[in-house]
Parts: C-alpha cells; structure tokens; sequence
C-alpha cells in the first residue's frame, strides 16, 4: 500500500529543509511594536501622543540640566555665566550641600558623625531586613541605637552606656523570670531598668569629662535631611512596639484596654499630622509640670511616633485578623498562656503578613516629616524655604533646590517601597 | 468503681485575683482604670497650674470677639470686623472647597491613570507608572509648593492683561492665566434663570426615569431601547428651549483688561494657593487611586470575562455588567480613605497661605488671641467630625456590598 502510495507522488521530499526564521511581522522589534505599540489605530494615536508627552517633558528639561552651572557663588553671577541661555543654576547645591544636609547650625568640623551614623544604619538595618543574613548580626542593630546618638549628639560617652546597661539589665531580669511567669519577668525588667538609670543620674554628671571626646551638639542644631532621618527612623522604630501593644489591645477581650485603644487609634486618625505637630509647638507644654522644659524634637518625636503608632496598629490587627482561627485555638489548646501564645504563634506570622503594610506606613510617615517645617523647624524643605531662599545670595532659585529635596526623598521612598515589593513576593511563595 | 462527682466548689480567695483567668482580667482592667484616672487627673493637674500662673482660663468668649484680620477667599460674608467664629467657618467652607474640588479630580486623574497602566500599549503603560511612582514617593508639602512656585514664579503678572495694546492677551477672549491667580468668566444669573436652572435639574430627572423604564422595558419585554442619545436628547433639549424661551437670562462677566489700570476686574478669580492646593493634592492623591483602580481591575479573575463572553455579551457590557460592579467592590473602599487623605492633607494649606480652618482657627485667630488650647480642640473636633462621618459612610456601604455567605 506504502509502496504503491510512494510511486504515484512524482517527488517526496526524503530530508528535512531547515528551520526558517518567523517573518519579520510575526516576531522582532517590529511585531513586538505592532502588537505593543500600534495594535488599533486608538493605540496608534496613544503611542504618538505619549511620544509627545515624553518630546515635550525631554525638551523642557534636559537643555536646563546640561547647561548647569556649578561653580558661581551667587544667582547673580550665574546668571552671568548663563548670558541669557537656560540653564540652571545647580552652584546653589555645591555652595549649600552642607546646609541642605545638615541644617546651618551643625558644627561643619563635626559632618563626619552623621555621615558615619547613616552609614551604620545600613548595617544595623540590614538583620532586619534581610532574613537570609546570620540572626548574630541583629546585635549590631541592638547597640546601634546608642552609637548613633553618641556620634549625632555627641557629650558625654556614659549616657548611651547608661541607657544600653538598663536594657541589658532589664533583659537579664526577664530572661531569668519571664520563663516562668510573663508579668513578673516583665515589671521585674522594668524595674531593673529604671534602677540602673536613676542610679546613672548620680553616676555621670562625676564621670563627664570637661571636654568630651565628641563635641556636645544641640538638639536645636540639627537641620536638613539629617533631621528628616532622625525623625523618620526613629519614630518608625518606636511606633512598631507601641503599635503592637495598640493592636493587641484592640483586640483585647477586655472591654475597658479595648475602648482605650480604639479611642486612642480613631482619634489619632481622625485629625491631621499638622494638627498634632500644632499640639507638640504651642499645647503639649501645658500638660507638663510648671517649668519644665524640654526640646521641641523629642516633642515632635513624641507626637509623630504616637501618630505613626495608630497606622501601624490598624496594619498588625488586620494581620492579626487575617490569621486562621485555627491558629489562636491551636495555641490554647496547647495550654499556652496569653502572652505565650501571642510570642511563640501568633506575631510571629501576624507580623510577617503585616511588614509589607508596615513598610507604606513607614514610607508615608518619612514624606511627612517634611510638615514639621510648617512648625518653624529646619528641615530640608524648611532650609529651602527659610534661611536658603531668604539669603540674598540665592533668592529665586527654585527650581533646582525642590529638584533636589525631590530626588532625596525619592530615592529613600523608592527603594523602600521597591525592598517591600521584593518582600512580598518573598513571602507570598512562602506560603504555597 | 470510681463516681465522677464535681469538684468542690471553691470559695473566693484574694489570690485568685491572679490567679484565675475568671478574675484576672477584672484585676487588670481595675489596674488600667485606675493608671488612666491618674494619667488624667495628673494631667489636668499640671494643666490648671499651668493655666493659672499664666493668669488664663479655659473659655470660648475669643470665638465671639473681632477677628481683626483680613481673608483673601470668602465665600460667605466676612470682614476683618466679623468675629473669630465667622473666620472660621470661612475657614471650614474653604477647607471644604477644596476638598471636595480635589477629591472630583483625584478621582478622574486616578481612573485613568489606572486604567492605562494596564493598557496594551507598552509606552502609555510605562509613562502611566512613571507618574505613578514620581508623585507617590515625593512628598505632597513639596508637590504643593513646587505647584505654588510655577504659578506665582513662571506666570505673567495681571498688569500684563491690562490696557488696549497687552503684552499677553487673554486665552480665548476669556481667561487670564495670572501669577496671581486664573481669572476665568463669572455667570451673572439675570431674571429668569432660576427658571432655566429649574428646567435643567428637572431634565436630569428625566434622564433617571426614562433609564428606569427602558430598564423596565427590557426586563418585562425584552426590547432594548436605546439608551444613549435619549439621554443626551433629553438632558439639553428642554435646557436650551427654556434659555431662549426667557430670552438668554444667563451671561457671562469676562475678566475686563480695559476697566482698571492695576488690575484685572470683573470675572471670577480663583487664586493661587487655591489652585496649587488643588492640583497637588489631586495630582498626588490621583496616584494613589491609579493604584486601588488597578488592583480592583486585576482582582477581577480573567474567568468572569471569559465566563460573560461565552454567554455572548459585547466587550461594553461584559465591562458594565461583569467586571465593574465587582471591581467596585475593591475599589470603593481605599477610594474612600483616600478622600478622607485629601481632606487630611488639605491642612498643608497653611504652606501657601490658603485660609483654610488650619490657617484661620489654628493659625491667625491662635496667634492673635493667644487660646492655644481651645482653637486646637475645635480644629481636632472639626477634622474627627468629617473623619468619623466619611468612616460611617464607609462602613454601612461595606455592610451594603458585603458577599452574602453562609
């Protein structure tokens, strides 16, 4: 049959011809353009229109970028140097670096603490953020704390020891009974704690030397970016525990902690950042025994931490609320006391589903340490606004300080969000 | 042979207020009450000395006192003679204003900048979450104050409008685009527009009732009627005939080059805090909302559409009747909190000298009357108010959406 079949066709192909390239319409740049570019004549007109906009923002921008200039001293002289052409006037940024960094106050001998601080950051960030690193490192993160603020405040070397030796002491405490009963370890820590630093108070005025090893710098000095890290990193790092305790009692069956706390996170909510940062200036004052006084930025930190608190708490509830009920019940059945099953269970997953949230918290509230610069503190955007555009140097440079203070808080906003896309991928395979 | 019999009933011992989950959590609730009364009374303690080495005492009478400063945006009657409470509720209206101006635009920036980030086209996708991540990783304050510099810094002056050879002319005969504002035409309702106005609401009325019968219509016949043209038929037409009919009552009053050497006159101005204040906060706000729009898109399984176009139906309905609605159930939420954002943030208003309740109750009327406390505590009161009732909003539309299951 085959062989008949093979008589009657006059010719049959015995070799295989080689394999062609897909014509050009059906793969390569130029179908990748038809099928993404130019599908329908609507998509047509949006690439076209978008190529304008693109055209258009290229135009606007770049002539006034590549003709810079970065060496005069004032906006008088580069306007000079311009002789009539666009062009901006980037010698704002050479001459006042230090001043949009730093704040003008801060000692320019001393630049290199800060620096170094925010180096140290990385490191100490890095156990946190990186669950692959060994958990050894997270010591680093433990102690960086009290570096920082010897390197930025400077003074006296025995108050961040102070303060780390009442951790350390309050640590021992509830290592040694927290085993056997939460509460007791826990007040016993907090105990030894304060202990160690009312004993410090009478300890180290005797030990402070005249001339500190680092130069003291006042609270008030501070200015710039430095001061949006300070704010941003520290209130991030206090509100995380206060908004654990918060969501904790929110859902607390104890019916007064949990209006407590649902009082305390409404209100919270409910009003601006601006209104708080108004209490911090003009109220707070009030409601602390007569004479007392203390810094407007630990003032601030104190409102913006209690604000952050309240958003990070409604994050780790809906974390806690979206653990199976299995869970909770797993953990009682297991004879597991409420502050047991809350530490070995519960956060530990609750906290995991809840970082990539508590990342935009942490995002939001580091673009909003710039409205501290509506209550008369110096910050970058209240360098630019104060003392750098009313100088008569550089007043009318606009465009290229907010280009700058932009692309600062672009880049910190960025790469966090981009670090807390990448960890919810992370997290997401875990759970198939 | 062993009885199960009960244990003996104990009788209360002291540390059973530990000891017994029944009773501990009474002992802790005590504990916290009394930690909270002496917070409060410490508080309040410190409060009064405070208040009375000052000489002060809390009371609200500065509210009835002469502002004694001048607003520059009123849309109610205000003079520097009006009292403290008259400035503030300008300040609410504004804050409201602009509110309610940005969350409209907000919207309209977000759902299209949501939908073409999911374009087929690969450069509108690009250009869409370039905008996307520009505005949403910078912070609003400078978003306002660069908007507020473009205008007051890049736009010509009015006296460039002014005289009968200007060196800018107005935008199409009726806008003026000035540093210190936009200058835009202002109806003047003559006799007779109410009547027009009236006819106007009552046809989009009409509008409604002849959507619900053709709805009625298809259900209990199958016909179709068309929909669109109708509408837009009936929306104008009884407009136009009722305008000419009263002899065209409404005008409109274009900003006048020619009446005022110093200035612009005529038309309505809408100045330039306000429009930055607006611009940012929606240009901001927009991209958040490009983000809700395109997760609730997404959270819609590629199945429903499959599923409405094995039944038949056309792209336009699949997207009206399948895809939206459950889209909507995603979106309308964060959509929500993001409006309650924008009232927020609208207290930024302060930075470009907007008076909005934050610059009038917390700011001048603080400064000037010295009542710190009491303008905080009616700012606070006025923002929980809004915040409290946009959540009540949110929350019986939640209940009304909510997936009915077992």
């Amino acid at each position: 049959m085959s062989d008949t079949h093979a008589h009657s066709v006059a010719f049959v192909r015995t070799e295989t011809i080689p394999q062609m390239a897909p014509p050009s319409s059906a793969s390569g740049p130029i179908a990748w353009m038809r099928e993404n570019l130019f599908a329908t004549w609507a998509n047509a007109l949006l690439t076209v229109s978008a190529l304008y906009v693109i055209y258009l923002l290229i135009t606007a921008t770049l002539p006034w970028i590549l003709n810079g200039i970065w060496n005069t001293d004032s906006l008088a002289e580069c306007r000079e140097a311009l002789e009539g052409q666009v062009g901006a006037c980037f010698s704002v940024l050479t001459e006042r670096w230090n001043q949009l960094l730093f704040g003008f106050q801060y000692p320019s001998d001393q630049y290199w603490r800060p620096g170094l601080a925010f180096v140290l950051l990385f490191f100490a960030a890095a156990p946190v953020l990186f669950f692959d690193l060994p958990r050894k490192l997270l010591i680093m993160t433990a102690i960086y704390p009290f570096i920082a603020y010897w390197l930025i405040w400077g003074g006296t070397i025995w108050i961040p020891i102070f303060a780390a030796l009442g951790f350390v002491a309050g640590y021992f405490v509830f290592d040694r009974f927290g085993k056997s009963n939460f509460a007791a370890g826990f007040f016993g820590g907090v105990a030894a704690a304060f202990a160690v630093w009312i004993l410090s108070g009478y300890v180290t005025p005797a030990l402070t030397p005249e001339t500190p090893f680092l130069e003291a710098v006042q609270s008030r000095d501070m200015g710039g970016f430095m001061l949006n890290m300070i704010l941003g990193v520290v209130c991030v790092s206090l509100s995380v525990p206060l908004g654990i305790a918060l969501a904790l009692g929110r859902q607390s069956s104890m019916p007064l902690i949990k209006w407590i706390c649902v009082v305390f996170i409404e209100f919270v909510r409910g009003v601006p950042l601006i209104t708080l940062l108004f209490v911090a200036n003009v109220v707070l004052a009030y409601f602390l025994p007569p004479g007392t006084t203390f810094d407007l930025i630990l003032r601030v930190i104190i409102m913006i931490t209690m604000f952050a608190s309240a958003y990070i708490a409604e994050v780790i509830r809906g974390g806690l609320a979206a653990l199976p009920k299995g869970q909770y019940e797993a953990a009682d059945s297991l004879g597991l006391d409420y502050p047991q099953a809350m530490r070995l269970i519960i956060l530990p997953q609750a906290l995991k589903i809840s970082i990539p949230g508590i990342v935009n918290v942490a995002v939001g509230l580091f673009k909003d340490t710039t409205l501290v610069s509506v209550i008369s503190m110096f910050d970058l955007v209240g360098m630019i606004r104060g003392p750098i555009l009313a100088s008569t140097d550089w007043n009318g440079v606009y465009w290229e300080l907010f280009s700058f203070a932009a692309i600062l808080f672009f880049v910190v906003c960025y790469g966090i969000s981009q670090y807390s896309q990448w960890l919810e991928r992370r997290l997401a395979t875990d759970h198939r | 042979m062993t009885a199960l019999t009960d244990p003996p009933k104990e009788s209360f011992r002291i540390g059973m207020l530990l000891s017994d989950t029944r009773y501990r959590s009474l002992t802790f609730q005590a504990i916290a009450l009394i930690l909270l009364i002496c917070a409060i009374a410490y508080l309040a303690n410190n409060l009064v000395s405070n208040l009375q080495a000052q000489g002060l005492n809390i009371s609200f009478e500065f509210l009835g006192a002469p502002s004694g400063y001048d607003i520059n945006q009123t849309l109610i009657p205000y003079t520097s003679q009006s009292t403290n409470l008259q400035a503030a509720w300008v300040g609410i209206i504004n804050t409201l204003l602009v509110a309610v101006l940005a969350c409209a635009t907000a919207t309209v920036f977000g759902v299209i900048a949501g939908v073409l980030r999911l374009s087929n086209n690969w450069l509108v996708r690009k250009l869409m979450s370039f905008y996307v991540e520009i505005f949403r990783n910078i912070p609003v304050l400078i978003w306002i104050i660069i908007i507020f510099t473009i205008i007051t810094a890049s736009m010509p002056g009015p006296r460039d409008y002014l005289g009968e050879d200007p060196a800018t002319a107005l935008k199409l005969g009726y806008f003026a685009f000035t540093n210190r504002g936009i200058y835009v035409p202002a109806p003047i309702w003559g006799p007779g527009s109410g009547i027009v106005v009236g006819v106007f609401f009552a046809s989009i009325a009409g509008v409604f009732a002849y959507r619900r019968y053709a709805k009625k219509l298809l259900f209990d016949t199958g016909k179709l009627l068309p929909m669109g043209w109708p509408s837009l038929v009936i929306l104008i037409v009884p407009s136009v005939i009722a305008y000419f009919a009263m002899g065209g009552p409404i005008t409109l009053d274009a900003p006048d080059p020619l009446a005022n050497r110093f200035n612009l006159q005529g038309g309505l101005q809408i100045p330039a805090p306000l429009i930055a204040l607006w611009f940012a906060l929606s240009i901001y706000t927009g991209a958040f909302i490009a983000e809700n729009v395109r997760a609730g898109i997404q959270a819609v399984s590629k199945g429903q559409t499959e599923a409405a176009a094995a039944l038949g139906m056309r792209p336009g309905r699949i997207m009206n009747l399948v895809v939206l609605p459950q889209a909507l159930r995603v979106i309308i939420p964060p959509l929500i909190s993001q409006y309650l954002n924008i009232t927020k943030n609208s207290s930024l208003a302060i930075a470009v000298g907007y008076a909005d309740i934050t610059a009038t109750l917390g700011g001048i009327t603080l400064n000037t009357s010295g009542r710190a406390i009491e303008c905080i505590l009616l700012l606070m009161l006025f923002y929980l108010i809004i915040s409290l009732s946009i959540s009540a909003v949110m929350n019986v539309y939640n209940n009304a959406i909510k997936l009915k299951e077992r």
